[in-house]
């Protein structure tokens, strides 16, 4: 599979270099779909600019971006271009790495790169080109899982308090990842018992070790604590409007303003909160639970963009044998699909053309996410009913000895 | 609208002074006679003929005081030790386009010097107003600037003005250096001087007020260099009109009684193409040796009539004619009063003829440029001529030639389309032949366009004019606004532009004005520059020198400030529907609420082989079987 894998690595990389050398990047790289204020390189360039003139870049409200990524750009911006071109690959290896886990599905692995260009290409297909410092933290989840699976857990900890650094909502992959170990490792998840104790604190200590670190050299390093309003604050409260295409912009450019502060809280607990049933039911399949995380908060954090949907996606080759018991994919790919055409053009009519107005492009997110919701519910269906059949066998029968249909009850 | 606004201030005054302190409760009454004397002038501005009476009556009263005047002037020199003085003075530049610039100026000096006695209460005024006393006193001002303008000033087409001013109101405080909570002090004193003026300026908050560092420099005394006793704002959408006429009136030690305030009816000043009222407040010194200090009032009325375009091109005037009034006395309590014409381009009076004629003539340096004018005091009775009444009328000969080019001038325009990002573009011209010079460009952008200063450019002759000084303070969201000042050196005969650019933001429903769809105005940038004199000025000191003159203090013979504004911008911004906000809510509430539903249903239930339950009627014979105690139905 090695051959193969070359081969396709070396093909993705010249179509990758020949769209970021065309006017197509410059395009892209300015529409709200694809960058959010929290990661449009426009605006690592503002803060940069902004360091150069001995003003700190969080003095203002247009730099997000963490401490540590923009002294990471203030010495390699010449370099930035290779650094948006390479990131992108460990999301590939990674959606490969996933489906040869699989034993059993080792013959379709080589093909998942090809049909991970090909699922999503609407989406993929402009994350990939777009100067957006997503691609950075999705590179960085990436080779959390990467390092999760091989059972790297001090790897696995730094990373993901990394990736937490970078955007708080990894916070949720805590979980699935300390799952996957303890099964791993043999260790029941019982309560009682001390050995489950003792690799739960040692992972945690690992995890919040790292992240105190983290947050303690990048104070040393802009010597203040003001990146934590205007990041974390600022992915919290929501004080950027800016359309995009998740659900928070419009809601809280319409909303009364005694009731901001209860539905802000309602929309980020929503994000956290299925971690708990989404573990407990899903104790036993840790590295679909992490599917499940990184789709939620892709769906349901406060300024998401195509580049997260993309991270999701990638996983979805190695989810193949599902397909059987997907019941609408049919539907929901058209939906994605023609939301993704949409996109731009409801947003040409209301921005530049002046014949439309804000409600086509809410109306057009509403369904993106609505999409969203149906296929990854879809996936946790078919998951669900894989597992059954897997111990009830495929051809059911009822009693009387016809064939039997599975409900929910 | 005007009603509105003033009933707004006087509750504004209400809260403040129920809040503030019990001293400043004759605020209050002063704020409440405000609106009293805007009624009463406003019913008599209605009613022609009451209007025409008064005038009568006023003509022989103050011809009464006249007579009185010479000797209550001497007995107020004798026994008043404070020097506090009164001038008034108008000068009338006919503009090169035809149009005719009048340009009032008054200024009262207060002798006193309560900063340094340490907070002492000052009880006795004289002629400077009590209102603007109490204020000075109360927030520890240093110097205060207040402008409010109709209309703008066209530079290419008129030159410079003497004082120049942005469209909208303009206000700028230095608090003396003992200020602890300045932020403190400059709300409560837009708001109490929202109440003085009848004017908007209660919406001067955080949000458009900004600390320049290096534009704008104290112009008294005191070399305060530490901005943050500075504050700056703009209100560029503030529309000036008659209620912001009369209380700015009502400070003069005269009112509109007598001297050359009588000129100011609104109904004239305001049928005008620019129209321009400020306030100047600064400590200054009575003489060269600066033994004494004495606060300067300095009001002054800048407009500009467009007679030549409204009346058929003909170029005449006469003051009955550009103010529907005749002059008949100086203000008694005035020391000079004095009319003054520009007649630089009429040497020989081959252009235009004035009469009646003066034998007065005067040369002033102003603005980098030697003008003559015609001079007409007030105070000499031989003035108003047999009528009683002074009528100055003006009659064109000939055509006049070309104006000189104003050395320094600037505009502004948004470039791109859309409603997504656009550009600043600031072009500043520099007229000089020969001499290079620096500006200072101010820009003050409200958080809402955000600004990305990497996108910074200067080009000056199509190459890179790296500015030797930026000081930029980036906006927060809905706290302060980005302030952008730049040092740029001006290479001679060259166009110099500045772009910037900026990205729109969507806003919260609530934070839209009532016609979002109008655009958010930006206001002017500030251009500010030592200008390289034509002639040497004067840097000597004196105290009898035109008012219009002496406003702006001289350092060195060579150069000449000058302030330029550009015009303010229209932006707009994408709207959300304001329609929406329920069904908003509804409607993102249902997809999350189909996400959570589909994830809850998944969780909770389990797969089950689906056994459909018997017909109803199998049930209820089931059901009475049970009863019955015989075996069921399969």
């Amino acid at each position: 599979m090695a051959a193969p894998l070359t081969l396709l690595l070396i093909v993705a990389v010249t179509i990758r270099a020949v769209l970021f050398r065309s006017s197509l990047a410059e395009l892209i790289s300015e529409r709200v779909e694809v960058v959010s204020p929290l990661n449009a390189w426009k605006r690592v360039v503002e803060g940069l600019a902004l360091l150069d003139l001995g003003v700190s870049p969080y003095s203002g409200d247009v730099f997000h971006e963490t401490p540590l990524m923009i002294y990471l750009f203030h010495f390699t911006v010449d370099y930035a271009e290779i650094v948006f071109m390479v990131s992108p690959y460990f999301v590939d290896c990674l959606s490969c790495l996933l489906a040869s886990l699989d034993r059993a599905k080792i013959a379709i692995g080589s093909n998942n790169l090809k049909s991970d260009l090909l699922f999503n290409f609407p989406g993929c297909l402009r994350h990939i080109i777009s100067f957006s410092t997503c691609g950075l933290n999705n590179a960085i989840i990436a080779l959390f899982i990467f390092c999760t699976l091989k059972g790297s857990a001090l790897l696995s900890g730094i990373l993901l308090a990394l990736a937490t650094y970078q955007s708080i909502y990894p916070l949720t992959l805590f979980a699935p990842a300390l799952l996957f170990f303890l099964q791993r490792l043999y260790i029941p998840v019982n309560l009682r018992r001390s050995s489950f104790w003792c690799f739960t604190l040692q992972y945690a200590f690992i995890y919040v070790g790292s992240l105190v670190v983290i947050t303690g050299l990048s104070f040393f390093l802009l010597g203040s604590w003001d990146f934590i309003p205007s990041v974390y604050g600022f992915i919290f409260s929501v004080p950027d409007l800016t359309p995009n295409i998740g659900l928070f912009w419009y809601f809280f450019a319409e909303m009364f303003e005694h009731f901001r502060l209860f539905f802000i809280c309602v929309f980020q607990i929503n994000v956290f909160f299925y971690t708990i049933p989404l573990s407990i039911k899903l104790k036993e399949h840790p590295v679909f639970l992490i599917f499940m995380q990184i789709a939620i908060i892709s769906i349901f954090k406060s300024y998401p963009t195509v580049g997260d949907v993309a991270l999701y996606m990638a996983f979805l080759p190695a989810w193949s044998h599902l397909y059987r018991f997907l019941r609408n994919i049919f539907l929901v790919s058209c939906v994605l699909l023609a939301c993704s055409a949409l996109f731009p053009v409801l947003w040409h009519l209301w921005i530049y053309a002046g014949s439309a107005n804000s409600n086509f492009y809410y109306a057009i997110t509403l369904l993106f996410n609505f999409g969203q919701i149906l296929l990854v519910s879809d996936y946790f269906y078919a998951y669900l009913r894989r597992e059954h059949h897997l111990t009830h066998g495929l051809y059911l029968k009822k009693k009387d000895g016809t064939e039997a249909t599975l409900v929910l009850k | 609208m005007a009603a509105h606004r003033c009933g707004l201030s006087v509750v504004c005054i209400l809260i403040f002074s129920s809040l503030a302190h019990p001293s400043s409760c004759d605020t209050l009454e002063k704020a409440n006679d405000n609106t009293a004397t805007k009624r009463r002038i406003s019913e008599v501005n209605t009613d022609g003929s009451v209007a025409g009476e008064d005038m009568n009556e006023r003509q022989w009263q103050s011809t009464d005081v006249e007579v009185n005047r010479s000797d209550g002037t001497k007995n107020g020199e004798t026994f008043a030790p404070a020097k506090d003085q009164f001038q008034e003075e108008l000068v009338i530049r006919p503009l090169h386009s035809g149009d005719i610039y009048a340009s009032f100026q008054f200024r009262t000096l207060w002798d006193t010097d309560f900063l340094q006695e340490g907070q002492k209460k000052v009880s006795h005024y004289r002629l400077f107003p009590k209102s603007l006393g109490q204020v000075l006193s109360k927030f520890s001002v240093q110097e205060l600037h207040i402008s409010f303008t109709q209309g703008f000033w066209r530079t290419m087409q008129w030159g410079q003005p003497f004082i120049p001013s942005p469209p909208g109101a303009e206000l700028w405080v230095w608090f003396h250096d003992t200020v602890s909570d300045v932020d403190g002090n400059w709300k409560e004193l837009t708001n109490v001087l929202s109440g003085i003026f009848c004017a908007s300026l209660n919406f001067i908050d955080m949000t458009n007020t900004v600390q320049p560092s290096a534009s704008f420099k104290p112009l008294g005394l005191g070399n305060a260099t530490d901005h943050r006793f500075l504050r700056y704002a703009t209100l560029p959408r503030e529309i000036v009109c008659t209620e912001n006429l009369t209380p700015w009136k009502k400070l003069l030690p005269c009112g509109s009684k007598a001297g050359l305030a009588v000129l100011m009816k609104s109904e004239k000043l305001f049928h005008s193409s620019f129209h321009s009222q400020a306030v100047h407040i600064r400590p200054i010194c009575q003489d060269e040796q600066c033994t004494s200090k004495a606060w300067e009032l300095r009001q002054t009325l800048n407009v500009v009539f467009d007679h030549y375009t409204s009346g058929q091109g003909k170029k005449e005037w006469s003051l009955f004619k550009m103010f529907s009034r005749t002059l008949t006395e100086a203000c008694p309590l005035a020391s000079s009063s004095k009319v003054y014409v520009d007649i630089t381009d009429n040497p020989e009076g081959e252009l235009f003829e004035l009469s009646p004629a003066t034998p007065l003539l005067s040369q002033a340096v102003v603005l980098g440029d030697r003008r003559t004018y015609s001079v007409y005091d007030l105070t000499r009775a031989e003035t108003f001529g047999q009528l009683r009444s002074f009528n100055l009328l003006l009659r064109w000969k000939g055509d006049s030639g070309d104006m000189l080019r104003p050395l320094l001038h600037a505009e502004r325009y948004v470039a791109g389309f859309g409603l997504q990002t656009g550009e600043i573009h600031t072009v500043i011209y520099n007229n000089h032949p020969y001499r290079a010079f620096p500006v200072l460009l101010m820009d003050s952008v409200p958080w809402y366009l955000q600004l990305y200063i990497h996108t910074l450019t200067v080009t000056s002759k199509s190459r890179d004019n790296k500015p030797s000084y930026i000081h930029y303070q980036p906006a927060k969201d809905r706290h302060r606004p980005h302030l952008l000042e730049m040092l740029i050196q001006l290479p001679p005969h060259s166009m110099t532009e500045v772009t910037v650019q900026f990205e729109r933001a969507l806003l919260k429903w609530t934070e839209y004005t009532p016609d979002p769809n109008h655009g958010f105005y930006v206001g002017s940038s500030v251009v500010s520059a030592l200008v390289p004199s034509m002639v040497a000025m004067s840097t000597n000191f004196t105290q009898d020198q035109p008012l219009f003159s002496s406003f702006v203090p001289v350092k060195e013979e060579s150069s000449y400030f000058v302030r330029v504004y550009t015009e303010p911008l229209l932006v707009n911004l994408p709207t959300p529907d304001f329609s929406m906000p329920y069904n908003v809510i509804c409607l993102t509430c249902t997809v999350v609420a189909v996400g959570y539903g589909s994830f809850y249903n998944l969780l909770t239930r389990t797969f089950q082989v689906d056994e459909p339950s018997p017909p109803l009627a199998k049930r209820l014979a089931n059901f009475i079987r049970r009863i019955r105690g015989v075996p069921l139905l399969a």
